[in-house]
């Protein structure tokens, strides 16, 4: 210990830590009834880490060419030690957190936490949810096996439907005009290099903005978050967080140990879409809407009329803080609850119901 | 001499500002061109294919189909209940998928968004807003030759 004292005392006399333990030491989480959801964020991070981790271990076997790359995912799952488990908590681990970060945000949402002084924190958060999407969308295609070949074909056209940039924005994800293996190590550079890196930035910018500011509390909450006293950051949030972040270590090993992530069979570019393709679960409720729609709406195609919502819906979300103008004085108007229940039960639902077998 | 109270029309420090602000553009604009650029692959020149030999008469039954590749496109053929054998671009209008001949309904189907298209390839049922673009098919003795633009 006295080594450590030391070595404290050495970077002390350097650097001045003296205002980052003060700032540490009075850091504090409030106590009320729904304190439980201040944990979606860092449960999020810990499956992050989760993904970095592993991920840097399947880039020691992975070969990112149409040629390579399903026999490589295949060595990796059946020939290396371990393997097996590596990829599956990969592919557990990123499914788990996009749902914590899905959680995060309806809790946030609920809680009315986007508002003044705020919004950055929400815009941030909302640009790095967009970012776990292009993790998951990039990396389902890194197998090459059949269904993510078409789930890419059928992803990267809607991306063509924007207006003007359209053309240009298809050929930049596919690397040419069709989904080929230029298309393969393109999303590969995406995945490892320029996602984690944009990734790392915002997420820096978001923890800052919320060490800045501190935990909201919502107007209905205060009265509680006064009477009870807050939780110590370091060691007792700390502390707890980490039973959370262990629980979800279980179930990431018990959902690899017991559902091992299917490899599927290798992508054929000359073959048929295969029966009972779907994308990822957090699409679903999206791909499900798209199916539903006619060919031709109000005299428009309509998967371009679907698209158009769907970017419309999204653009709002990404504006409540300004467009929610009671929020900033913590009166939020009911019309922003309702909005907010009613985009929760379109998305489960229409999930479940897809998974249910509801749509043919 | 200037009179003391005289201000050119546009200041020193307006016209400095500028003079840095564009070049500073024009170095930026400058290294992001090449990027631009360069993240679009260049044509790879292909040989135009307008006319492939897609299968054998033979190996496609009655109320069956058969994906062959157009190109760097896949294309279906497709042989009727009633004997004749057709072809078209099995890329789906809808979201790019490759379409499928499902001889239980006796329909081109899309298995990504549930989109039909019917013999001809007229979409008949589903999201897809077009119909499949139709090719020429000949007969010689077994083999089966698909013509583009026909």
């Amino acid at each position: 210990m006295r080594a450590l004292d030391k070595l404290w005392q050495a970077l002390d006399e350097r650097l001045e830590l003296d205002p980052i333990v003060e700032f540490v030491a009075h850091k504090v989480v409030p106590r009320h009834r729904h304190s439980w959801a201040y944990y979606f964020g860092g449960f999020t991070m810990f499956f992050f880490f989760v993904q970095v981790a592993t991920g840097i271990l399947l880039l020691l076997y992975y070969r990112p060419t149409a040629e390579a790359a399903f026999e490589s995912v295949q060595f990796i799952v059946t020939r290396v030690p371990f393997g097996w488990l590596v990829r599956s908590v990969h592919s557990w681990s990123a499914n788990l957190m996009i749902l914590s970060a899905f959680a995060h945000m309806f809790s946030v949402y609920f809680m009315g936490s986007y508002a003044k002084p705020r919004e950055l924190t929400w815009w941030s958060g909302f640009a790095l949810l967009g970012l776990a999407m292009g993790f998951g969308f990039s990396g389902y295609l890194l197998p090459w096996n059949q269904l993510s070949f078409f789930a890419t074909q059928v992803g990267t056209d809607m991306v063509s439907k924007v207006p003007f940039a359209g053309a240009w924005l298809l050929k930049f994800l596919r690397g040419g005009n069709e989904v080929t293996g230029a298309t393969l190590t393109r999303f590969f550079g995406f995945h490892v290099a320029v996602l984690p890196m944009l990734t790392a930035l915002l997420l820096a910018g978001h923890l800052a903005f919320i060490q800045r500011q501190g935990m909201h509390v919502p107007a209905s909450l205060e009265e509680e978050a006064k009477k009870r006293k807050p939780i110590r950051f370091v060691p007792n949030f700390m502390l707890r967080e980490g039973v959370v972040w262990l629980l979800g270590l279980a179930a990431l090993a018990a959902l690899a140990a017991f559902f091992p992530w299917e490899l599927g069979i290798k992508a054929d570019p000359f073959s048929s879409a295969p029966a009972g393709i779907k994308p990822e679960w957090y699409f679903l409720f999206m791909f499900e809407t798209l199916k539903l729609l006619p060919a031709h709406l109000l005299g428009i195609e309509g998967e371009l009329l679907g698209l158009g919502a769907f970017a419309l819906g999204g653009l709002v979300w990404f504006l409540v803080p300004v467009l929610d103008r009671g929020g900033r004085v913590g009166r939020r108007s009911r019309a922003f609850l309702a909005l907010g229940w009613v985009v929760l039960a379109y998305i489960v639902g229409f999930t479940f119901a897809s998974f249910a077998g509801v749509f043919k | 001499m200037r009179a003391a109270n005289e201000t050119p029309a546009v200041s020193r420090r307006t016209a400095l500002n500028w003079l840095l602000g564009t070049s500073l553009g024009a170095t930026v604009a400058a290294a992001l061109y090449p990027v631009f650029r360069f993240v679009i692959p260049p044509q790879v020149a292909e040989a135009p294919v307008n006319r492939v030999l897609a299968g054998k008469l033979s190996e496609l039954p009655d109320n069956s189909g058969k994906i062959f590749r157009f190109g760097s496109k896949p294309g279906i053929l497709i042989r009727t209940p009633t004997g004749e054998v057709r072809a078209f671009s099995a890329v789906c209008t809808h979201l790019n998928c490759t379409v499928q001949y499902r001889p239980d309904l006796q329909h081109i189907w899309c298995a990504c968004h549930n989109g039909q298209y019917d013999l001809q390839g007229k979409n008949i049922a589903g999201p897809p807003p077009r119909p499949l673009e139709a090719y020429k098919v000949d007969i010689a003795g077994d083999d089966l030759y698909v013509t583009k633009g026909a």
